[in-house]
């Protein structure tokens, strides 16, 4: 506890209210802004007039009649849980790996998918792109979910949390005849569930948000994911705010409903894997 | 897949090598391994094979040498969208760790709200990126509520205020970026400073005290070398991320106008997407990795100076 707890105000406590509030307002003020205009016909905002009897679902509705929204929400869907359960299951069992068995070349091959932390995306996407067309993937959920399962990251940090873990334990587990796979679904996966949830819980926002790799391999508008097909309306209708505003609501309900929900993995989740910035 | 050969070996002496845990070991690797040979390891290795190709989308025409580099050094508009990267970099790297460091030593204090506060300052951290650029190209549209707020402000004091131009001119449409960035962005770097400050011993602050040193002395002198640990991996980490800014500069302003905020990212796709030249769109990529590489490099040697660590 503080020393000032429980004390009145000081006059530099209230100043630094006002200005965290005022900072706070700032940051709330583009989410009232989609708010306020997605709930209101367009004529409303042009007038700035926003008479509370003129309010309407009207826009969500048109924008799901203009654009395929429906569409671009379960692309997102099964792209992220995909990419979220597969990506935290390959990368779960190589940690286990690297942490807790014993191969030829495992500081090597450990030390390989360290380096390529270093190396920014764009230097893969264009062989990637390539190599997606040339298997026949573009423009299938397939080229969306498959290249995303890889993560040096999660395999990083898995592998960090399970080294914290006795290994008695598992000796423990061989003796009354367990194998390894026994061991890493009975031992090590019931224990690490804190861990696997924050990095759950950023993987999927990172995929719900991500843009540039589903913007280069989707090709046609029913395969778009929310974040794709958002920026294409932007084109097409770039004055039809009221519309444009429910399409952003809808794009970022699903993420700020897990965040509400699970504040603390989240938060946890982000400061894990500390490249959630972006 | 109890391997009861492994169990014996176990009985024996637990500690042993085994040599068919060595196989087991292969397989938990395997579906990882794989996805990295294709998808990491084959195409890093391509992408610097095609830097100095000639190629299009309907196949490769040819060895193109080092050519994609050298006229890279010849572009105007690569040279142009390598400063505008770096304007980002050099305005949003520095405003970001400052924000982020004051609204946490604010926050830590055990204000009433604080909780609510921070929820707030950490949602556009979790918004989808493109439906934040919708909202900031509404807000800082020269007739959006932005402008008509600075012109009522105007009117108030009197004085003719207008405001400027942000999305549509060639001098202002990076500081749309900025702030677009700022706005999304500062909330992560605030998380992350108040993990740091919950790690400073409070032992220390109260010695401080004691000893009669005043708030601004206790910031200084404890909690900025205390966590400058923090601030070396948020700056590295945001700088990395400046340098590969993308999907806001191309949703707020398409990188316009004419490419004046346009980022080096944005100028690879362009490249290999819109003009189909793989080859320089790869070239560019390198030029980026080899910036971000030699940063990365200069600063750990750079940290020596100015980190504290405290095991030392």
């Amino acid at each position: 506890m503080r020393p000032n707890e429980g004390k009145t105000l000081a006059p530099s406590q209230i100043a630094l209210y006002a200005i965290l509030a005022a900072g706070g307002l700032v940051m709330l003020a583009p989410f009232f802004t989609i708010l306020v205009v997605s709930l209101w016909p367009n004529q409303a905002f042009l007038a700035r007039r926003f008479p509370l009897e003129q309010i309407t679902l009207n826009n969500y509705l048109e924008t799901f009649r203009v654009i395929p929204f429906g569409r671009y929400i379960l692309n997102s869907a099964i792209v992220t849980v995909a990419v979220t359960v597969l990506q935290i299951l390959i990368s779960s069992l190589a940690a286990f790996a690297f942490a807790r068995l014993r191969f030829r070349g495992r500081e090597g091959l450990f030390l390989l998918y360290l380096a390529t932390l270093m190396i920014p995306s764009q230097v893969t996407l264009i062989p990637n792109f390539l190599i997606i067309k040339n298997l026949g993937w573009y423009d299938t959920y397939l080229a969306l979910i498959v290249p995303g399962l890889f993560s040096a990251l999660s395999t990083f940090l898995l592998r960090q949390y399970y080294r914290t873990i006795p290994l008695d334990l598992d000796e423990a587990a061989r003796m009354d005849g367990a194998g390894s796979l026994r061991i890493w679904l009975q031992v090590i996966v019931p224990l690490s569930g804190p861990v696997m949830a924050a990095l759950a819980v950023f993987t999927f926002q990172a995929t719900w948000n991500d843009f540039l790799w589903p913007l280069v391999v989707t090709g046609s508008q029913h395969m778009r994911t929310v974040p794709i097909g958002l920026s294409y309306f932007v084109g097409q209708y770039s004055t039809a705010w009221n519309l444009l505003m429910a399409g952003s609501m809808i794009s970022v309900l699903p993420v700020l409903l897990i965040y509400f929900l699970a504040q603390k993995t989240f938060v946890q989740g982000i400061t894990l894997t500390g490249l959630g910035g972006r | 897949m109890s391997h009861p050969s492994a169990t014996t070996a176990v009985r024996r002496n637990p500690f042993r090598w085994r040599p068919d845990q060595q196989w087991e070991a292969y397989l938990f690797v395997l579906p990882s391994l794989l996805g990295f040979l294709v998808f990491v390891f084959l195409a890093v290795g391509a992408s610097f094979g095609i830097s100095f190709l000639d190629w299009g989308l309907t196949g490769p025409r040819g060895v193109a040498g080092l050519s994609n580099y050298r006229e890279l050094l010849r572009d105007p508009v690569f040279w142009r969208v390598f400063r505008n990267t770096a304007f980002y970099i050099f305005t949003i790297v520095p405003t970001q760790l400052l924000l982020g460091l004051l609204i946490a030593v604010a926050l830590n204090q055990a204000l009433r709200g604080q909780e609510l506060l921070r929820i707030i300052y950490f949602l556009p951290v979790v918004t989808t990126i493109v439906a934040g650029a919708i909202v900031f190209r509404l807000l800082l549209s020269r007739t959006g509520p932005l402008a008509d707020l600075v012109s009522n402000l105007g009117e108030l004091a009197g004085l003719p205020l207008r405001m400027p131009d942000l999305l549509g001119s060639t001098q202002y449409s990076k500081w749309s970026v900025v702030l677009l960035t700022l706005w999304k962005n500062t909330g992560f770097t605030m998380v992350i400073y108040l993990a740091a400050l919950q790690g400073v011993p409070k032992e220390l602050y109260d010695a401080a005290h004691v000893d009669g040193a005043g708030a601004w002395q206790r910031f200084r002198n404890i909690t900025v070398p205390l966590i400058s640990p923090t601030t070396f991996f948020l700056f590295i980490l945001q700088t990395i991320g400046a340098f590969q800014l993308f999907a806001e500069p191309f949703v707020l302003t398409r990188g316009g106008p004419a490419q004046s905020s346009m980022t080096v990212v944005h100028y690879i796709y362009d490249n290999a997407f819109r003009f189909t030249r793989m080859g320089k769109a790869s070239a560019i990529a390198w030029f980026l990795f080899l910036f971000i590489f030699g940063f990365t490099v200069m600063q750990n040697i750079m940290q020596r100076r100015w980190v504290h660590y405290e095991t030392e």
